[in-house]
């Protein structure tokens, strides 16, 4: 057994072979918790080897550039695995985000989870 | 008798010397917030508010001043009814906010970093670098687009 894991941010479900993770945190702001979720995110992808992840944002309130940064991270790693990412369920203004920073063009983002879903399947 | 010129007073100001640790930050977010409730702020200026300073703080206590325990961010504030303003120093070399790669071009789409100065530029209605670059000065207009 490896140590005890850190707290867990992210609640993990499955859909048949699609991977649904939701955010623990409304605020992903603070450089710790950021980096635990990446970590958390990196191993759903290169540990445990999920392909095909959505990410529901319906929690979030608040997501700064480094939690963005995490986000991009993780879609590089999915791409390299052969797999597909998408998000959804985000709130207008943190969707804004995504749009002025024109991440929306490399990341799928939908409304809904089973659209999400339907879309990495 | 010529009128006196209206000289709004702050609901809140102060001047904040922080260390350089991100905890630090969240205290000042949280006194900043429960100002802003005081103003004609709405949910939207909340959020654009936060994010920005949040992007200054981190580009202060991470890329400024290295994490460095010695080193403090000094943040001059001001919250009106109507507006916000916030002056941020670091205590590093400082950098030209003019000579950053777009993070928007499509080469620097997938790489994970370099978009707090344009989250900060997006969300406040002002912002201004101070020479070597390590002091930053940003207002927002509470109700006023985007």
């Amino acid at each position: 057994m490896s140590g005890q894991p850190r707290k867990r941010r992210l609640e993990v479900e499955d859909a048949g072979d699609v991977t649904v993770v939701n955010f623990v945190d409304k605020k992903i702001l603070e450089e710790q918790s950021i980096q635990t979720i990446g970590d958390q995110l990196f191993e759903l992808v290169d540990g445990e080897g999920r392909k095909k992840l959505v990410l529901n944002f319906s929690n979030v309130e608040y997501l700064s550039s480094a939690a963005l940064g995490k986000i991009i991270a993780l879609n590089n790693r999915v791409k390299k695995a052969g797999g597909k990412l998408a998000l959804c369920k985000i709130k207008p203004d943190i969707k804004d985000v995504f749009v002025i920073t024109k991440l929306d063009k490399i990341i799928k983002i939908v409304d809904d989870e089973q659209t999400a879903i339907q879309s990495v399947s | 008798m010529s009128e006196k010129a209206p000289h709004p007073e702050p609901v809140g100001k102060d001047v904040v010397k922080l260390p350089s640790s991100p905890g630090h930050a969240r205290e000042l977010q949280d006194r900043i917030e429960a100002l802003l409730v005081q103003t004609i702020a709405t949910d939207r200026d909340r959020f654009c508010v936060r994010l920005a300073l949040e992007e200054a703080l981190v580009n202060a206590i991470k890329h400024g001043n290295q994490m460095d325990p010695g080193k403090s961010v000094t943040v001059r504030f001001q919250v009106f009814k109507d507006h916000a303003e916030f002056h941020i120093t670091d205590e590093g070399p400082g950098f030209d906010p003019d000579d950053l790669p777009d993070p928007t071009d499509i080469e620097n789409l997938e790489r994970p970093c370099g978009r707090g100065v344009m989250l900060i530029r997006h969300y406040m209605h002002e912002v201004e670098y101070f020479a070597p670059g390590n002091a930053v000065l940003m207002r927002r207009f509470f109700q006023k687009a985007p």
